[in-house]
């Protein structure tokens, strides 16, 4: 097998076996979405009003609006906790290994950001799955059309997770992730309302929360699911992950982190 | 699976064209205009201007004619559907509200809301026929299939009126819940049921004995029982289920006419208050009279597919079938 695809192999190899022996890990990735699904929106069923907005054709649950917010939450979990295990490889020495392979650094990484996106594309099949058996259903089609859309979320929120890790130098830091990278990208985004309903508070936070990349990646999920295509989410989401995926590789250039030289 | 199943029928209803081509006709009360929805499309396809706040609407037997009851103009219109030419004012009284055609296709039951009567009209000589006094603030008319009885129910009195139609006098007075605001016959006549907006229920008579033969609770998850207000009904093919508006609850409850059972509430938009099915009873139109917008049902799948924007405050609703 060549060298590229066989490191390819392994590396998603090892993310999926790292992700399957972890079941804790893949019950909690579920139980997140789903506490917010079931829990939240059955208290919070007012917030979204009564309005039409697209790709809805007709009036909807608040259950339903945030089910696409919600496979993106899963997405910027999986992200960060990928961003988390490099730190811990970085500190139990298993990333040195790796990039001192003979293939080039960004291939290596590009390998890392595949195996992480599938797996999060997995986890939100299952969710979707599971969202269906408590009647909340997409079209049949959205759920196929979804899967490019995932795909581009996924590499998008993946790479911001590799960026990050470039900079996180100790385990311990990961906390400020969590406060100042995952909490105002999924709240001030139009995963939980639509951004209407932010404009009507706070132009500024509007104009915020149009400007998170997160935005994007959540509605280019939601057009994709009912059958619809937001050509300016799928630019703005596209652009986000070249700019993401360049920035880590800058981030893990060696001349910066003097982590193993590349021959 | 279930949920998986009806899905799919969901996507077959939207990619599925209906072999009836058909139109709905809907009256704005503010606007004092008609939007009609091709059934296919579901498009608004043309809007006429009509007298002041209509609200009760419906076609003569071969679609030729379409009859508005124009509340604040105190008449009701008749109109040329393929011109939109409103041709002649008929004598209604005061504030017509709702009425019946007669399966005869000449008489009129209209109920006068302010004047606690029914007039009679017949449409071809354009004259009141009788007038026949009931309870307070009458709204909700119905005719048997026969053409043998026609209802009048009266919001403030609560009740429902019986009315023989050969000598057009009362001849039996039922109680109903609190401000009964529509009547339907259905399964071939044999019963008469009633909606009853503060009483939140639907009351079912045995037409034969004028007994009360079920009465149907509505309650909506969620929503506090006083905005659960039921309104216009229809009924599926067959009779087999009937279709509620819930006005400021903005659900349509499906209700089994067998066992009377409620099997399945449907959000639509606000303050839904009538509604009219196609040609095929495959998809049901509903007039939601605060969103201004008439959302379409699949049937079928109990699944609301769009929600199409009319003029404001939309209320009746009929069908005729495409010229």
């Amino acid at each position: 097998m060549n060298a590229y695809l066989s490191s390819l192999h392994a590396i998603v190899k090892r993310e999926a076996l790292r992700f399957v022996h972890q079941r804790e890990r893949f019950i909690a990735a579920l139980v997140r979405p789903l506490v917010w699904l079931l829990v939240f929106a059955a208290g919070f069923r007012a917030a979204l009003g009564l309005s039409i907005i697209p790709p809805y054709q007709t009036y909807i649950t608040y259950e339903t609006y945030i089910v696409p917010g919600l496979c993106g939450m899963i997405m910027l979990f999986n992200g960060m906790q990928s961003s988390l295990s490099l730190v811990y490889d970085r500190e139990m020495g298993s990333m040195k290994l790796l990039l001192t392979s003979p293939l080039p650094r960004w291939w290596l990484l590009l390998c890392k950001l595949l195996g992480s996106t599938a797996i999060s594309i997995l986890q939100v099949y299952t969710f979707l799955a599971i969202a269906a058996a408590f009647g909340i259903v997409m079209p049949l089609l959205g759920y196929l059309l979804a899967l490019p859309a995932l795909i581009v979320a996924g590499l998008m929120l993946g790479a911001l997770g590799l960026l990050l890790s470039s900079f996180i130098r100790q385990l311990e830091n990961f906390a400020g992730v969590m406060n100042f990278v995952i909490f105002p990208m999924f709240f001030m985004s139009s995963a939980l309302y639509p951004l209407w309903k932010m404009a009507e508070s706070s132009e500024l936070l509007y104009t915020i929360c149009a400007l998170n990349p997160f935005t994007p990646a959540v509605e280019l999920i939601r057009f994709a699911l009912y059958l619809s295509y937001n050509g300016q989410a799928l630019v703005w989401a596209v652009l986000a992950t070249a700019v993401f995926t360049l920035a880590a590789l800058w981030g893990y250039n060696p001349a910066r982190t003097g982590l193993g030289k590349k021959r | 699976m279930k949920a998986l199943l009806s899905s799919t029928s969901v996507v077959c209803a939207m990619v599925a064209s209906t072999a009836w081509g058909g139109e709905i006709w809907v009256t704005n009360e503010k606007d004092d205009t008609v939007s009609v929805i091709d059934t296919d499309t579901l498009e608004v396809i043309k809007t006429y201007e009509t007298g002041e706040r209509p609200r009760g609407i419906t076609f003569s037997k071969d679609f030729s004619r379409l009859y508005i009851c124009a509340s604040d103009s105190d008449a009701v219109q008749v109109m040329d559907p393929e011109t939109g030419k409103i041709l002649h004012d008929l004598p209604s009284g005061e504030d017509p509200e709702q009425f019946v055609l007669h399966p005869d296709d000449t008489h009129l039951y209209i109920a006068n809301e302010d004047d606690a009567i029914t007039t009679v009209v017949n449409t071809q000589t354009r004259k009141v026929v009788a007038q026949i006094d009931v309870g307070v603030e009458p709204e909700g008319m119905a005719v048997s299939p026969d053409g043998k009885i026609a209802i009048t129910t009266s919001e403030t009195t609560n009740m429902a009126h019986w009315i023989d139609t050969q000598t057009q006098q009362l001849f039996a007075n039922t109680l109903v819940d609190s401000r009964p605001r529509h009547a339907e016959f259905a399964k071939d006549g044999s019963e008469m049921w009633v909606s009853s907006e503060i009483g939140g229920t639907l009351t079912v008579f045995d037409t034969a004995t004028q007994t009360e033969r079920a009465k149907i609770s509505l309650d909506v998850k969620g929503v506090h029982p006083d905005r659960v207000q039921p309104v216009g009904f229809e009924f599926t093919t067959n009779d087999t289920h009937a279709f509620v508006a819930l006005g400021p609850s903005n659900h349509i409850a499906v209700v089994n006419a067998g066992t009377f059972e409620v099997e399945e509430y449907i959000l639509v938009g606000r303050r839904v208050w009538h509604m009219a099915f196609n040609a095929d009873k495959s998809r049901l139109f509903t007039t939601n009279g605060v969103s201004g917008d008439v959302t379409v049902i699949d049937v079928a799948s109990r699944k609301a597919l769009k929600s199409i924007k009319v003029g404001r405050f939309p209320w009746g609703a009929a069908f005729r079938p495409s010229p």
